[in-house]
């Protein structure tokens, strides 16, 4: 039978004798024993010390009533345990994360399924309700009979969200371990829907969060964040997880994220991170935001004019490459100079042994470091561009704006 | 006066020159970095001169002269500290008021404050619109064009522009409270005697004046205004590292409040008190009186004063509360949702601005009976509110360090048992206008 947190909360508990024991106030899920089971019942008795009845002491759970097994000498006394989930303080009325919906939902209210093992009953969580009916029932429990209530809401839409994709939100990372919040199922989230979720989210929310996701996943969140928020949350994280986390980002992200920042701050991260990263961010820092250099990303693919697609394929695969910036390479010539883009399409088309000089984009364009954003805009709009490629003034090729770029430039705008 | 005196001197100068533009350039970046914060403070306390404050403002100069302008110091305190609260509450928690409200004391009292709300705020809508209406008689349109457009250009303005959009216009409008500066100006008022009377309290213990008191501070402080403050820092995400920013907001925006209606007051004190003519009950056939007293300008300026009050508290007030609600009970809100992803929120939005202007419409609408509710409701609305800001600002496990000290929490206190007092007996004269307290028409 299927009950909710609202009619079992207040629910008068009677021992094996029938003696009225004390009223519900409260219950507890023990993550550490198991997710989803109510393991103790929280009884207050007016002036006395409350009591806990453990799962294994309910013989019998109707909304209104629960029937224990064992007399009330042998309840333990309440002691409050920073391990043990309470239902009614930690999850209803709160925010919570719908993995699969994506979104910040709030807990109306809870669904509970009984379980009869051996002799006793179990409760396990199965659902949170978020939507109408259990704020129905909310309001009106107590004020009607549990029955007219039930009726009531049986005929609104339902709204609710399995347990197991649920993810809370708690802001303290000590009582995060004793709860056993992971947030594993965050990291599969699309790191534009985990930053959306994170905007609605308060500051401390946000930080705890972000702490305990992985470097990666947590570098690409940061990414898709508003600027405002990540410049808090940097500011904030212990400077070596910033510094590592920074080393995830492509470097035009990490230099545009440090630029924010208040200089002694940038500078301490910057000296966290490992001395290659470190140069390549340090470099694009130095160019004017609103400038070709400021906008370019110097993580790029270039090869010879001359090779020929099984050479770039088996020299492709050799790497580690970036796939985000895998559309198109940069072409040099004899003398490390710029002499075109071809584009991974084109590549895959060529004939086998067909030297990659041939197959350039036409037109032949570039532009210098400190070229306008403006006319980036430009360049990309007339000629359809995915990329381009920006050098120095001895025409070496030093990085590439790629479309993405572009676009949340001109989104920011 | 040799050469190393000359150039010793040179140097100093060149030192005091570089001083001094280190000087404006850490003001400069002072005031960019407040300029990021501002906006919830300011707006919040300008919409409190909205068409039923002003209404209030003008029969206080009409009726007393400047005799109530002392008043204007410990409202101003008043406005301060609560607002300073919620501010603080916003800042720290990074979560709206119905959303602490919700959190901390469960969904039953949620819902029966954002129930109240509602239609308190709703009857709030119906006063902006017709002071909407009467402020277009002055300009001879009729309400019956008026008040629609103003309805579609509120609803427009608000689901067509993003937070940020909203905002640059909303302080455009309270830029342009400043017409009454210009209006009390023509007016040619006695300012030694009004400064005077700001500085120095003085009571009179008959009931029209005690009366009147009430009214002024019970129009100033709206509950709803708080809600809209609190969500308007955390929407824009301001850190707990911009909190003095925000402080100085709220501070800025309780200060510009008072000194609107200081010049109200002093405008309609300097003429229809002057010449007599104290019998003036609202702002619109205030601004009619105004144009043989100080000329037209002063007449159009203070009429052009209360249209622009009225649309601007008009569109706020639905979007606060649409806001509320739905945060409160969990529903999507905000405009930069769109309509799919926050359906409640707009309708809600859409019913109050529709409702409110459409009973303005009706031929023989009880405005004045509407107008009494939203006085009533905001009486009873009050309270509440306050006690339970004071409760959140109070937890320690939500504020950290940012709790209220002894200190401010007894001038919290001793505002909010004050206000209270004040709006209840506003509330029961409001209510029981026979009694020995109503005021003498």
């Amino acid at each position: 039978m299927q009950i909710y947190a609202t009619e079992l909360i207040g629910s008068e508990t009677y021992d094996d004798q029938g003696h009225f024991v004390g009223r519900v106030r409260e219950f507890f899920i023990e993550p550490a024993e198991q997710p989803n089971r109510v393991s103790r019942f929280l009884l207050s008795r007016g002036r006395f010390a409350p009591l806990l009845a453990r799962h294994d002491q309910v013989a019998q759970v109707a909304p209104g009533t629960i029937r224990l097994n064992c007399s009330e000498r042998a309840l333990e006394i309440y002691r409050p345990n920073e391990a043990w989930l309470a239902v009614r303080k930690d999850l209803l009325d709160q925010q919570i994360i719908d993995t699969k919906g994506r979104k910040v939902v709030r807990v109306n209210d809870v669904d509970l399924a009984e379980q009869r093992t051996n002799g006793n009953v179990e409760l396990r969580l199965t659902q949170v309700d978020v939507g109408l009916p259990g704020a129905v029932r909310r309001l009106l429990q107590g004020v009607l009979a549990p029955a007219v209530v039930r009726k009531l809401q049986s005929n609104l839409p339902a709204r609710t969200i399995r347990w197991e994709f649920v993810n809370l939100i708690e802001p303290d990372p000590l009582r995060r371990v004793k709860l056993r919040i992971t947030h594993e199922k965050l990291e599969d989230l699309h790191p534009a829907d985990l930053a959306e979720i994170m905007e609605h989210l308060s500051a401390a929310e946000r930080q705890g969060i972000i702490a305990s996701l992985d470097e990666e996943t947590a570098a690409s969140v940061l990414a898709e964040l508003d600027e405002r928020l990540t410049t808090q949350i940097v500011e904030k994280l212990d400077p070596e997880k910033a510094a590592d986390i920074l080393e995830e980002m492509a470097p035009d992200a990490a230099a545009d994220l440090l630029a924010e920042l208040p200089k002694e701050t940038s500078e301490e991260l910057l000296d966290e991170m490992p001395g290659l990263e470190a140069a390549e961010v340090r470099e694009l820092l130095a160019f004017d935001p609103a400038t070709a250099g400021g906008m370019m990303n110097t993580d790029f693919v270039f090869l010879g004019e001359s090779s020929t697609r099984e050479e770039v394929l088996q020299w492709m695969r050799s790497q580690d490459l970036n796939f985000d910036q895998l559309d198109t390479v940069v072409l040099l010539d004899g003398a490390a100079q710029f002499s075109g883009t071809v584009s991974v399409a084109r590549i895959m088309m060529s004939g086998a042994d067909q030297p990659l000089g041939e197959l350039k984009t036409e037109p032949l364009l570039s532009v210098t470091a400190d070229a306008d954003e403006a006319d980036v805009f430009d360049l990309f709009d007339k000629y359809n561009l995915r990329m381009l490629t920006v050098v120095d003034e001895h025409s070496r090729p030093m990085g590439a704006i790629t479309v993405d770029d572009v676009v949340s430039r001109l989104v920011k705008k | 006066m040799n050469w190393a005196e000359l150039s010793k001197w040179s140097e100093q100068l060149q030192a005091r020159g570089t001083d001094f533009q280190k000087r404006v350039r850490s003001l400069r970046r002072r005031l960019a970095l407040l300029l990021a914060v501002v906006g919830p403070g300011l707006i919040t306390s300008n919409v409190d001169n909205d068409a039923g404050g002003i209404s209030v403002y003008t029969q206080a100069g009409a009726q007393y002269g400047y005799t109530l302008l002392w008043s204007l110091i410990p409202m101003t305190i008043a406005l301060y500290v609560i607002g300073e609260m919620c501010a603080r509450m916003g800042v720290v928690t990074g979560k709206g008021l119905s959303d602490l409200i919700r959190e901390e004391f469960g969904f039953r009292p949620t819902f029966f404050v954002m129930i109240a709300g509602f239609f308190v705020d709703l009857a709030n809508v119906v006063a902006e619109f017709a002071g909407v209406a009467a402020a277009m008689e002055i300009f001879h349109v009729s309400k019956y064009i008026a008040v629609p457009i103003a309805a579609i250009l509120v609803w427009v303005l608000v689901l067509r522009g993003t937070y940020r959009q909203v905002e640059i216009i909303f302080l455009v409008a309270c830029v342009l409270y400043l017409s009454y500066v210009v209006s009390a100006i023509f007016a040619k008022p006695d300012w030694l005697e009004a400064a005077r009377h700001t500085a120095i309290p003085s009571m009179h213990f008959n009931a029209g004046y005690l009366l009147m008191l009430t009214g002024l501070i019970g129009t100033t402080i709206a509950p709803w205004q708080f809600f809209y403050m609190q969500a308007g820092f955390v929407e824009k995400k301001v850190s707990v590292r911009q909190y003095p920013q925000a402080r100085a907001d709220v501070l800025i925006g309780s200060i510009s409040c008072m000194v609107i209606v200081f010049f109200i007051i002093v405008c309609t004190a300097a003429t229809l008190y002057a010449s007599g003519q104290r019998g003036i009950t609202d702002a619109a056939e205030a601004a009619k009186a105004l144009v043989p007293l100080a000329g037209k300008w002063a007449g159009t300026l203070f009429a052009f004063g209360l249209l622009n009050a009225s649309l601007f508290a008009a569109s706020i007030l639905p979007l606060s509360t649409a806001h509320v609600i739905c945060e409160g009970l969990g529903f999507e809100a905000g405009i930069d949702n769109k309509f799919k992803e926050a359906p409640i929120f707009y309708w809600l939005y859409t019913i109050l601005i529709v409702v409110g202007a459409g009973i303005v419409l009706l031929p023989h609408a009880p405005l004045w009976k509407i107008l009494i509710f939203s006085q009533v409701g905001n009486g009873f609305w009050l309270p509440v509110v306050l006690i339970f800001i004071l409760l959140l600002v109070n937890r320690r496990d939500l504020m950290g360090e940012y709790v209220n000290t002894v200190t401010f929490n007894a001038v919290a206190w001793v505002t909010a048992i004050a206000m209270i007092a004040l709006t209840l007996v506003l509330t029961y004269t409001s209510l029981f206008p026979g009694s020995a307290l109503a005021p003498t028409p």
